[in-house]
């Protein structure tokens, strides 16, 4: 492992100087359960490892009316121990409940899923079908992201020299909304997603039609990818079979995956339209309670 | 090499005990464990987070020690496979691993103890499905994990 300083601000600003005075020799360290394994394998010529777990905004983790925020230091086992979360974001405890096994959940943060921005990260699907913004500080001030429109390709996200997500914001669910997320592995754990998808259901208020949809699918593209034909074509349809295997098949055009040691082209798209029929069967079934 | 690599003052607690001492900025806590401290129950396997043979406890939660910076250690509590034993005697989940012959070669078992106490210390009555969930970050190329999960719930069988 290339030798690299390390210093830990206790503020924003501290923690922007440092990353923009480094350029791209320095990184932002959260869980590190990405960062040090990228490191040891000489991906980056690091000098500086950024580590903001110190700043306070990074640790927080907040359920409101407004909706959940989760700070890009807090560890997916905080998330998903937290009694709120489980009630009113069970799509966010789907994602975070799998990355890695309990010593990674220990250390890894939902924040460095999103910023790692590998296609099979297992918490940015539902992110971005909860309607996620991803919140960032740097050099020139704050902005907000759409998490649907963060990550940029394998390993490339819209952050600029300098900025660091400080955290992401979920909105609140309306009543009548549902949320999943499944991946296929070979193992139960431990493993990196074939195939994953996140649904979102917003039913009407007879709970007997789909007023919106939103479709999210992991490891079949150069990003995750925001299935739009998918989840469109369920907006006013009733909740049946027939309205449900046409989205699936349409999921299952959108998906563009790329054969590799993990899984041919044909298994990931079979795959995606199995996970969306069963995705979208559990949505509906949480947001009837 | 352009890097100003600076040695980290640390002060952390050690299974019970202060420890103070520097740690070069990009050692790992692994290495500050057993290269520093001297305390090498604990050990290297995969060095990329999969193996779990580098488990430690860190202020309550089990972590790979492979995956945390030694920096990090200041301030914190640290448990390692040396604090398991006490001046009574063994651990019950080591009397059980030797009960139940749940290890081999034994480069494993360190970090299956301290992984397994972890889950104990917080739920003292696991399911086997819970158990086996919880060691998942655990790998063992010897024993075939059964007797692993045996001994485990043998322990816990006395909670
Ligand atoms: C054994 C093992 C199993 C794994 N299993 C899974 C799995 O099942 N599913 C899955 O999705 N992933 C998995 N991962 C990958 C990894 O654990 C996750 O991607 C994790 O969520 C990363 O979070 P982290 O906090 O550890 O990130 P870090 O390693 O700290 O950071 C990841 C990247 O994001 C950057 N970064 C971090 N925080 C910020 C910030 N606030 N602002 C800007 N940039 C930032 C870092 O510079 C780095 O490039 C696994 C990893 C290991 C080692
Ligand atoms: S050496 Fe740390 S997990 Fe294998
Ligand atoms: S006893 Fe040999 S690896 Fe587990």
């Amino acid at each position: 492992m290339h030798p690299f300083s390390y210093v830990a601000p206790k503020t924003i600003d501290e923690a922007v100087a440092v990353l923009e005075k480094n350029g791209t020799r320095a990184r932002p360290f959260a869980g590190g359960t990405d960062l040090l394994v990228q490191a040891r394998a000489n991906k980056w010529d690091l000098d500086t490892v950024v580590d903001i777990k110190k700043i306070p905004e990074t640790m927080s983790l907040e359920v409101s009316q407004e909706g959940l925020t989760i700070g890009s230091g807090v560890p997916c086992y905080q998330v998903y121990n937290n009694e709120q979360i489980k009630k009113e974001y069970p799509g966010i405890v789907d994602g975070a409940l799998i990355i890695g096994g309990i010593q990674i959940q220990s250390r890894a943060t939902i924040g460095g899923n999103l910023c790692n921005a590998a296609p099979s990260g297992d918490s940015i699907c539902p992110l971005i079908v909860y309607n996620a913004v991803a919140h960032i500080s740097g050099p020139s001030g704050s902005r907000e992201v759409a998490v649907e429109d963060f990550c940029t390709g394998p390993g490339s996200t819209v952050l600029q020299n300098g900025e660091l997500l400080v955290k992401i914001v979920v909105p609140k669910p309306n009543a009548g909304s549902g949320t999943a997320y499944q991946r296929f592995t070979p193992r139960n754990e431990m493993d990196i997603a074939v195939a994953g998808v996140a649904v979102s259901v917003q039913l009407n208020n007879n709970g007997d039609d789909f007023e919106s949809v939103r479709i999210a699918l992991a490891a079949v593209g150069p990003t995750p990818i925001l299935a739009n034909k998918a989840g469109s074509s369920l907006s006013g349809k009733p909740i049946n079979d027939d309205s449900i295997s046409e989205a699936a098949s349409l999921a299952k055009e959108e998906a563009s995956p790329i054969s590799d040691m993990r899984g041919t082209i044909e298994q990931r798209k079979h795959l995606i339209e199995i996970i969306t029929t069963r995705m979208i069967k559990e949505a509906v079934k949480r947001a009837r309670g | 090499m352009t890097t100003n690599t600076t040695n980290i003052h640390i002060r952390t607690k050690i299974n019970g005990q202060s420890y103070e001492f520097l740690a070069p900025s990009y050692m790992s806590l692994l290495d500050a464990l057993r290269e520093i401290v001297g305390l090498t129950g604990t050990k290297e396997g995969c060095l990329d987070g999969n193996c779990g043979a580098c488990t430690v406890n860190m202020d309550g939660r089990i972590v790979d020690s492979c995956l945390v910076l030694a920096a990090e250690m200041n301030g914190s509590e640290i448990e390692t496979i040396e604090g398991m034993a006490t001046s009574d005697g063994l651990h019950p989940l080591q009397k059980t691993f030797l009960e139940e012959a749940a290890l081999q070669c034994g480069i494993c078992t360190p970090g299956f103890l301290v992984a397994a106490k972890g889950l104990l210390d917080n739920e003292p009555k696991p399911t086997e499905r819970r158990i086996r969930h919880w060691l998942a970050g655990n790998l063992c190329r010897c024993t075939g994990y059964d007797k692993i999960v045996k001994a485990v719930q043998k322990a816990a069988s006395d909670n």
